[in-house]
Parts: structure tokens; C-alpha cells; sequence
């Protein structure tokens, strides 16, 4: 099962032609009518992606940062998450699926939403149709979310405004594309580059995961580490909060892993079982490996290991059984169990957050698991031609493609970033905080 | 008089109250203190990030007593707060010059 978008039938009724009510009725009589179920389960499922940023993530996020860093982390995961919202309305949502481009981005005929009307839709998998609007908006928010997420690696250093100027470069130059590139369906010759690859990616691993964790690890190598890492101790301030925080994701990936069906059908319901036991096997298992490392197993591991399971069973979430998502959870929670306690410290790089060591590492085993979990010996949805060899190629192809955009991508970002406002505050300000130092505020009194 | 000073771990606070009012203690004084001894601090971790605190948290009980109970107290703090593990505690004993009652002016054993 992958995403298919084509240019919504009822955009005919342009803003040109509602002037003339007869014919606009004309038109709408031929066109598709969206079912009020699939599209109440959108908007719900739109809604639930929001909760995952705003308060999910930032309390994710914020709980794992210094008191005195709380609410600059907070507050650059919501404005990031505002940012992609304008920018999505003004072009990103025509530049990803504007209607036929070529292999890397749609095209400007729906710059500012040109011609999108309550009657316009969006196609879906099947012959079903869903509001465009609904489908902008649902889309809106997994540009909204992948922004937010860069910011787990250069949190406690980063100034606000660098961080805004970075969102919106950033998500110009490689969001939307790769947005288009794996999702956008315009059929023989106009689809995404991997779309028409035949890469799986049913909720994003590819485009939100693996691209925030590299573009992550690339911006906190050019940002350089926080005053005083490794050697002061720089421990989460609250861990209630990131296990609320952990929480509130889990219950809003429901709506990104589901709600990518873009239906309220059969996919939809495998894909919600998907989301459950992945991460509790995730989660688990997280937990087993500190012990089998000779630590105890901690609530920060759980919760580590729920994210890194939700975020392997993204591409995953609709393209495998359940049994096949456990063994994906599992693994991937393992791996970067591996790559944020033993890895990272090696190489000494400051990835303040994990974004890089749970949501890249996590993404890529996703993507390549993909390939292997949808084998229908394995319990998966492909068909009886699937040839794991093949398809493990074109997901591995991909995450490459993915790689090298998010890395050349985020370094131009970052750069003008630079050049604009600067990067890091000033040694005062980081020392100080940076609720006090950007904001004027502090979140505890 | 003696001055009973004695470090112990916090749990064992309520038994060593109890165990000290059976035998005659009428008043404590007690605070929450930071330190190390043998048992040094301990380690937190953060995905793979480790971090050693070597200073743990003990309960101080301070205790004023006639000559007679002294080695009582001692002997009963000693059994009730061990639990045979490193980290218990130490108990210290001071000669105690005097000691006043502010709201009556009484001096001595009495005061106490």
C-alpha cells in the first residue's frame, strides 16, 4: 500500500467558475463526493498529529533539557511546528503535491491554495475521495512535526530566530521535495522519484524520521556541543514530563500511522494494531538491553525505546502483520539502545536530544525493515510476486536518497541560518539559560 | 550529659524514633543532611550518559541525654538503624557542658 494523491477532480470548480452557479453545479454533480466517515477520521487523525507536537513532543523534548532550558526548547518546537503550517498554505503543500512536476517537487499551481475549494478533493487508495482540505491539513501537520523534531539535536545553544530561519529554508529545500518525491503519485513519468521506485513508506520513515534525524546530526556538527559537554553533568530535568510527553506521542502516532491510510478501512485498523505492539515490544526491549548492559532498566530507557519503536513502524505501519512489526520494534530498539549509549558517546558528538540516534537510526531500520516485514511469509500485505531482495534494495535506495538530500539540504540551511542571525547565543546566555536569555521568562518560579 | 549525634539512612528514621521514645528519649532534634563515607555516592545514568553523585542523603538525629541513658541511646541506635550493609551510619558522642529550658530558665538534667 503506498499514498496516492492525484489532483483533486473537484479543483474544477475553481474560483473562476463559482461565479456562475450553474455550471459550478455541473461539475459537482460528475465529481466524487468524499465519505463523511473517511473524512471525520482525517480531521480526527489531523488533530491527533497536532497533539503529538504541541504538547507531546515539546514536553518530550523540554522534560529531557536543563530547568533553565525548558521553555526555549518548548517554545522552538511549537513555533517551528507555526512556521511549517504558514509555509505549507503559502507553497510547500503545491510544491509536494501540487499536481505533475517532475521527479522532485510538483509544481506553484497551488501556491496560496489557488483554486482549492470546499468541494475540492483529494484521491485516496481506492476509489474513495477525501475533502482536499482535510487532506492539506493532515499533510500540514507531518511538515509541522518533522521541523520540530531537527531541534532535538541543537537544543540549550540554538538562538530562537536561527532556528526560524533555519525552518524555513530547511523545509523548503528538502522537506517539500522529499515530501514529493516519496508520496506524490501523478501516475507513468510525473510521481515522486522513489514513489515511482516503488519505495514503501506508509507514514513517513522515510520522509519525516530519517530526514529530521540526519538533518539533526548534520546541524549539531555545524552547531558544535553545548558549553561544558560531556564533562558536566548536564541530566533531564523531568522525566514526568518526557513520560507524559512519551505518552502523548504514542497516542497521536495513531493518527499519523492510520490516518496515512487517508481511509477509515481495513489498512487503517492494521496499522493501528501495528502501532500498538511495535512500540510496547519497542519499549521492552529498550529496557532488556540496559539490563543485558549491565545497568538497571530506567523509565527514560522505556521511553526511548517507545520512540524508537513507534518511529521503526512508521513506513512499516501498513505494509506488515503484527508479528512482523514486534520483531521491527524490537530490533530497532535495540539498535539504538546501541547507537545512543555506546555509539554516541564514542564518537562524542553532542545530538543533545537523540534526534539523530532514535529518530534517523530508528527511521533507517524502519525503511529497510519494510522491505523484509512485507513479505506475506512474513505475515505481510504484499503480494504473491514480492521479492524481498528487490524491494529491500529500493528501500535502501531510497534512504540513501534521503541521506544525501537531508545532509547537502541542512548544511545550506544552516548556513544562511548563519549568515542571517547567527547560530549559537552567547557563552552568557547558554550559561545563563535560555528562557531568561531569549525569552525573558523562566518555567519554574 | 552527653550529645548524641547519629548519622543514619532515612528509612530508618520512624524505627529509631519509636525505639527511642520505648527507652526514655523525650526530644529529638532531627534534619536531612548530605554526605559520604565508605559508601561513597552513586551513579545515574541517561542513555549511556553517566553521571556519579558522592554525596547520598542520611538523616542526622541529635539528642541531648543525662550521663545514666547515654549508652543506652547509643546501643539502641546502633541495633535499630543497622541493616549490616556499608552505608548505615555513624553514631558520635560529645560531652555536653550544659543545657537551659528558654521557657522556664531550668538548668541541668532537668532541662532536658
Amino acid at each position: 500500500m503506498n499514498r496516492t494523491i492525484l489532483g483533486g477532480a473537484g479543483a474544477l470548480t475553481a474560483s473562476l467558475f463559482a461565479a456562475i452557479p450553474a455550471f459550478a453545479q455541473e461539475a459537482a454533480a460528475a465529481a466524487p463526493v468524499p465519505n463523511p466517515g473517511n473524512n471525520a477520521w482525517m480531521m480526527t487523525s489531523t488533530i491527533l498529529v497536532l497533539l503529538m507536537i504541541l504538547p507531546g513532543l515539546a514536553l518530550f523534548y523540554g522534560g529531557l533539557t536543563r530547568s533553565k532550558n525548558m521553555l526555549s526548547t518548548m517554545t522552538q518546537v511549537g513555533a517551528a511546528a507555526a512556521v511549517a503550517m504558514l509555509l505549507w498554505v503559502i507553497y510547500g503543500y503545491s510544491m509536494a503535491f501540487g499536481g505533475e512536476g517532475n521527479a522532485f517537487i510538483s509544481n506553484f499551481s497551488k501556491v496560496f491554495l489557488a483554486g482549492v475549494t470546499p468541494d475540492s478533493t483529494a484521491a485516496t487508495f481506492s476509489d474513495e475521495v477525501i475533502t482536499e482540505y482535510v487532506f492539506i491539513s493532515f499533510q500540514m501537520t507531518f511538515a509541522a512535526i518533522t521541523a520540530a523534531l531537527v531541534f532535538g539535536a541543537t537544543v540549550e545553544r540554538m538562538k530562537f530566530s536561527a532556528a526560524m530561519v533555519f525552518v524555513i529554508v530547511w523545509l523548503t529545500i528538502v522537506y517539500f521535495p522529499i515530501a514529493h518525491m516519496v508520496w506524490y503519485d501523478g501516475g507513468e513519468g510525473t510521481s515522486g522519484l522513489m514513489f515511482g521506485w516503488g519505495a514503501l513508506d506508509f507514514a513517513g520513515g522515510t520522509v519525516v524520521h530519517i530526514n529530521a534525524g540526519v538533518s539533526a546530526l548534520v546541524a549539531c556538527f555545524i552547531l558544535g556541543k553545548r558549553k561544558g559537554f560531556p564533562t558536566e553533568p548536564m541530566p533531564p530535568h523531568s522525566l514526568t514530563l518526557t513520560m507524559v510527553g512519551t505518552g502523548l506521542l504514542w497516542v497521536g502516532w495513531f493518527g499519523f500511522n492510520a490516518g496515512s491510510e487517508l481511509e477509515a478501512d481495513g489498512t487503517a485498523g492494521l496499522a493501528m494494531i501495528n502501532t500498538f505492539v511495535a512500540t510496547a515490544a519497542a519499549g521492552l526491549f529498550w529496557m532488556l538491553a540496559e539490563r543485558l548492559a549491565g545497568h538497571k532498566g530506567s523509565a527514560l530507557g522505556f521511553c526511548s525505546g517507545i520512540i524508537a519503536g513507534l518511529v521503526a513502524v512508521t513506513p512499516a505501519a501498513g505494509n506488515s502483520g503484527p508479528f512482523g512489526a514486534i520483531v521491527l520494534g524490537a530490533v530497532a530498539s535495540i539498535v539504538c539502545f546501541i547507537m545512543v549509549s555506546k555509539v554516541k558517546p564514542a564518537l562524542g558528538y553532542d545530538d543533545s536530544l537523540d534526534a539523530f540516534g532514535i529518530h534517523g537510526v530508528g527511521g533507517m531500520i524502519g525503511a529497510i525493515g519494510t522491505g523484509i516485514v512485507y513479505s506475506p511469509a512474513l505475515g505481510g500485505p504484499g503480494g504473491d510476486d514480492f521479492v524481498m531482495a528487490t524491494q529491500v534494495w529500493i528501500q535502501l535506495k531510497s534512504v540513501i536518497v534521503s541521506i544525501l538530500l537531508a545532509g547537502v539540504g541542512t548544511v545550506i540551511a544552516i548556513f544562511v541560518a548563519k549568515l542571517i542571525t547567527g547560530l549559537r547565543v552567547s557563552e552568557e546566555v547558554e550559561h545563563e539559560g535560555l528562557d531568561i536569555g531569549e525569552h525573558g521568562e523562566r518555567a519554574y518560579n | 550529659m552527653k550529645f548524641i549525634i547519629a548519622i543514619i539512612k532515612p528509612f530508618k528514621l520512624d524505627e529509631v524514633r519509636e525505639a527511642l521514645g520505648a527507652i526514655g528519649v523525650a526530644g529529638m532534634t532531627v534534619s536531612e543532611v548530605k554526605g559520604f563515607g565508605r559508601q561513597k555516592g552513586q551513579t545515574e545514568i541517561y542513555r549511556g550518559a553517566e553521571y556519579s553523585t558522592n554525596m547520598l542523603p542520611k538523616v542526622k538525629i541529635e539528642v541531648a541525654a543525662p550521663d545514666e541513658l547515654a549508652p543506652k541511646i547509643v546501643e539502641t541506635i546502633q541495633q535499630v538503624a543497622s541493616t549490616e550493609a556499608i552505608g548505615d551510619g555513624k553514631i558520635f558522642v560529645l560531652d555536653l557542658a550544659s543545657a537551659v529550658r528558654i521557657r522556664t530558665g531550668e538548668a541541668g538534667d532537668t532541662a532536658l
